[in-house]
């Protein structure tokens, strides 16, 4: 037991994260290829047309993905903030700061998609509503958390700085979550929740699911790849880095 | 089976801009964004190689 605790330990360090990184990168692609085509062939071959949205409301086959994704990365973003902060981990700081531009892609999907969603079903591509202006919120606290350590150029600092950007933010996910409840929004409650069945065909929800895991996949194969990158240049000084394969040769 | 031609599953039963306007920008990012990526990472290791090229060079100079 104690074997496997000090086994984890191992994996913080960045001299042992980076290789280990760069063998499980190729694998997290076959998921997202994996994942992606079963998802995409269930959302265009298998579920039916919508009863009252048509085709057009395909779009919740990235849609929910996305959104779902900015949200999760932004509280593992702040988790590894958080440790970082809390222990002076080396390597969390790192996590938070690769992870951070794939949460704001996803946010700006979850925006994007909706707009395009909107309009044909709403009859407009944005308004003010409590769902919308949350997630707005979102995407410009992951801008926010990159302009700020960018800002900064001692990495451990710019870290810390990102940190508390980061859990302070932290307080608008359950806002977006709980958004469609607490106040009356035009954006449609939750279809999937954790409390009662899903309120939608099955094939659907599959098509949807499917989906949710190729983007958690892709998350995780593109931020492993830009921590990997993220490694080399805050550890260039350190001995481990110039014993390196891809360095030597 | 949804479509019965190619030309109808592209029209996304008039719909057409509005979905592929949605996974055309999911697409588009999600190539975009691994080779941004994969170009830090080398980035990073060219810089490498020429610090430690550097210094060899100075250490056997001095």
């Amino acid at each position: 037991m104690s074997n496997r605790l000090v086994n984890w330990f191992k994996f913080a360090s960045p001299q042992t994260f980076y290789p280990l990184a760069g063998k499980l990168i190729p694998w997290f692609w076959a998921l997202t290829a994996a994942f992606g085509l079963a998802g995409l062939y269930i959302g265009f071959f298998v579920a039916p047309t919508d009863a009252q949205q048509g085709e057009g409301y395909r779009i919740i086959f990235i849609h929910v993905p996305a959104s779902w994704m900015s949200m999760f990365i932004y509280l593992v973003m702040a988790f590894w903030a958080a440790l970082g902060l809390g222990f002076n981990t080396r390597l969390s700081g790192m996590m938070a700061s690769a992870l951070a531009p794939t949460g704001a892609l996803m946010a700006f999907l979850s925006l994007w998609t909706g707009a395009l969603w909107g309009k044909p079903m709403w009859g407009t591509w944005w308004v003010w509503d409590a769902r919308l202006t949350s997630e707005l919120i979102l995407f410009f606290l992951y801008l926010g958390f990159i302009a700020l350590q960018s800002a900064i150029d001692d990495p451990r600092r710019a870290d810390k700085a990102g940190a508390v950007l980061a859990l302070v933010g932290v307080v608008n996910i359950p806002i977006i979550y709980f958004s469609v409840k607490w106040w009356n929004t035009l954006h449609q409650g939750a279809s999937v929740s954790l409390t009662k069945s899903p309120s939608m065909a099955q094939t659907m929800l599959w098509g949807m699911l499917l989906m949710a895991l190729a983007f958690w996949m892709y998350s995780i194969a593109v931020s492993l790849t830009r921590v990997r990158a993220i490694i080399l240049e805050r550890e260039r000084h350190a001995g481990w880095v110039e014993e390196l394969g891809e360095i030597r040769s | 089976m949804n479509w019965n031609s190619a030309s109808e599953f592209f029209a996304m039963g008039g719909h057409a801009l509005y979905v592929w306007g949605s996974f055309g920008a999911c697409a588009a990012l999600m190539i975009i964004e691994p080779i941004l990526a994969r170009k830090r990472r080398s980035k990073a290791l060219t810089e490498l190689k020429r610090e430690i090229a550097a210094r060899k060079d100075y250490e056997t100079e001095t």
